[in-house]
């Protein structure tokens, strides 16, 4: 099997917020191959939503090298490589569904009959057909994080960067929103990169789950997920998960992590 | 159905206000002229003409065998409002761009924004006259400088809520329009402008009063007959032998800024999808 090309590369990425301040970040190596889930998973503080927000350019790192898709992160954000989810929907309110879905799509500038036909596909892929039409405010905050992903999703980046996206919803909600992510991945080849509290749903979605630890942020360990695809419901039955799940559990322990409620918000 | 009941519960509650505060003008009148208080000043039909006087004067003649008085003031609202409403439109753009320049350009804020505020402390009283010396003698309209100080008292509270709208923007939606390498203008039409229409409106609702007030102002400089300015500045000579026609004066004056703001009202329910159901 041939290793595909990597998507992102970081290399003894450091941060530091301001001169003298917090360590944020320090020694982080880590490659992430196309077409690849990864987790990033730690309590709070351990810097794991920094350095999503280094890998997509909206912040600098003190030293190190980012490479995303063979060029650099601000390169990248330029050619817009990457679709972001962030723990809020972050919809427009004064845009309904579909409006929102292709604000990318404008950006790009693409015509009009073009976002059209595409935000029907994507309203299709998050199941939200019927609802274009609709404000954010008239939809639940599942369907609102859906209009979100598909918004991320729309234009087809490298790479999609998730900071918590499931993180203010309930558990219902979280598992049946897991599933769906797990499809459209399948369905649209991305790479992903996700931010998370939660171990069950770290290795339930991952390829590779990365295990960080605080103070400063470094990378503890990183757990191969060798569970079988497609992920059903009866994979969180699965032996092989509870293992893996005591694995991560057990590594963020041994990395001086009291362990984070999933539900906790970091700050 | 409930669409109906609720603007007839307003018409009720309007009515019924309207009524209250008549009821209060005409009972102060009568306890203070049948008690012959003194304090604060003697009531009588001179200094406080009774509301149905004020009323009826509307439908007498303005001077012998002349036009019914309405006609005169509608005559003259329509002149101010001209001036109000060209007055508002200059004073909200001039408004506006100046809270777009000070957003991009904050090191500007800092040094203009003292000025901004310093302009509102002179009295328009002040201002006025400079203002039609001026603009006056160049071709342009004789009613233009009104306009121009009109525009003066209207463009403050549009830069400063401006200002507060632009940069309303969720901090995450900036980072989003980030992602997508947006260039500046492209987070200004998309992201800044409509975050910031709510308090906009709030701006324009202030300004549709204070740009008649200002037109109204601005006409006494100016020297323009044909407006409510002049109107008030008439029949305030003639107070004495008729008080009821400035009153009806400044009835129709009030009229017309409530017309204006109703009037941003409903382009705001127009524009802003997004407004709560209640903005009166």
């Amino acid at each position: 099997m041939s290793t595909p090309a990597p998507v992102v590369e970081l290399r003894g990425v450091r941060k530091q917020f301001g001169r003298g301040g917090v360590l944020a970040l320090e020694g982080i190596d880590l490659e992430v191959g196309a077409g690849e889930f990864v987790s990033l998973i730690g309590p709070s503080g351990c810097g794991k939503s920094t350095l999503l927000r280094i890998v997509g350019d909206l912040t600098d790192p003190t030293s190190g090298e980012v490479v995303v898709n063979g060029k650099t992160a601000r390169q990248a954000r330029i050619d817009r490589d990457y679709g972001i989810v962030f723990q809020d929907a972050v919809l427009y309110d004064w845009r309904t569904v579909a409006k929102n879905i292709s604000l990318p799509l404008e950006m790009l500038g693409w015509e009009r009959g073009r976002r059209t036909s595409r935000v029907e596909e994507m309203l299709e892929l998050v199941e939200l057909t019927g609802f274009e039409s609709h404000h954010p405010w008239q939809l639940s905050g599942g369907m609102q994080q859906r209009v979100s992903i598909a918004r991320a999703l729309s234009f087809d980046p490298a790479l999609l960067l998730m900071d918590e996206p499931f993180g203010s919803l309930d558990e219902m909600t979280r598992e049946r929103l897991n599933m769906e992510l797990l499809r459209i991945w399948e369905q649209a080849a991305s790479t992903i990169v996700f931010v998370t509290h939660s171990i069950a749903e770290a290795v339930f979605l991952s390829t590779r789950v990365v295990v960080m630890s605080p103070r400063p942020g470094r990378i503890a360990s990183v757990v191969p997920i060798d569970l079988g695809r497609p992920r059903t419901v009866e994979t969180r039955e699965d032996p092989r998960f509870f293992e893996l799940v005591t694995e991560v559990r057990e590594l963020l322990r041994a990395g001086g992590a009291e362990l984070a409620a999933p539900e906790e918000v970091e700050a | 159905m409930c669409y109906g009941w609720g603007m007839l519960r307003r018409a009720v509650v309007f009515v019924a206000v309207l009524a209250g505060l008549v009821a209060l003008y005409e009972g102060y009148k009568w306890i203070w002229e049948s008690a012959g208080f003194g304090w604060p000043f003697e009531v009588n039909d001179r200094t406080m003409p009774h509301t149905w006087d004020i009323v009826g004067q509307l439908f007498e003649p303005s001077r012998r065998n002349g036009p019914l008085l309405i006609e005169v003031l509608w005559d003259a609202a329509l002149f101010t409002a001209k001036e109000a409403a060209v007055g508002f439109a200059l004073g909200a753009v001039a408004g506006f761009l100046i809270a777009v320049l000070l957003v991009h350009f904050s090191f500007l804020r800092r040094g203009i924004l003292p000025y901004i505020v310093a302009s509102q402390t002179v009295p328009i009283l002040a201002i006025a006259p400079m203002v039609v010396v001026w603009l006056g003698g160049r071709g342009l309209p004789s009613w233009f400088p009104v306009s121009v100080i009109a525009a003066y008292l209207t463009f403050f509270p549009v830069t400063i809520n401006a200002l507060r709208g632009l940069e309303s923007a969720d901090p995450r939606a900036l980072e989003l329009m980030d992602s997508y390498a947006a260039g500046r203008w492209a987070v200004l039409w998309k992201l800044r402008v409509p975050a910031s229409l709510p308090y906009l409106f709030a701006a324009f609702k202030i300004s549709a009063t204070a740009c008649v007030v200002g037109a109204i102002i601005g006409e006494l400089p100016a020297s323009i007959q044909d407006g409510l300015g002049g109107a008030i500045l008439n029949f305030n000579q003639y107070y004495a032998s008729s008080p009821e026609s400035l009153w009806a004066t400044n009835l129709i004056a009030a009229l017309l800024g409530i017309a204006f703001f109703l009037v941003v009202v409903g382009v705001e329910r127009l524009v802003v999808r997004a407004a709560p159901e209640e903005l009166i």
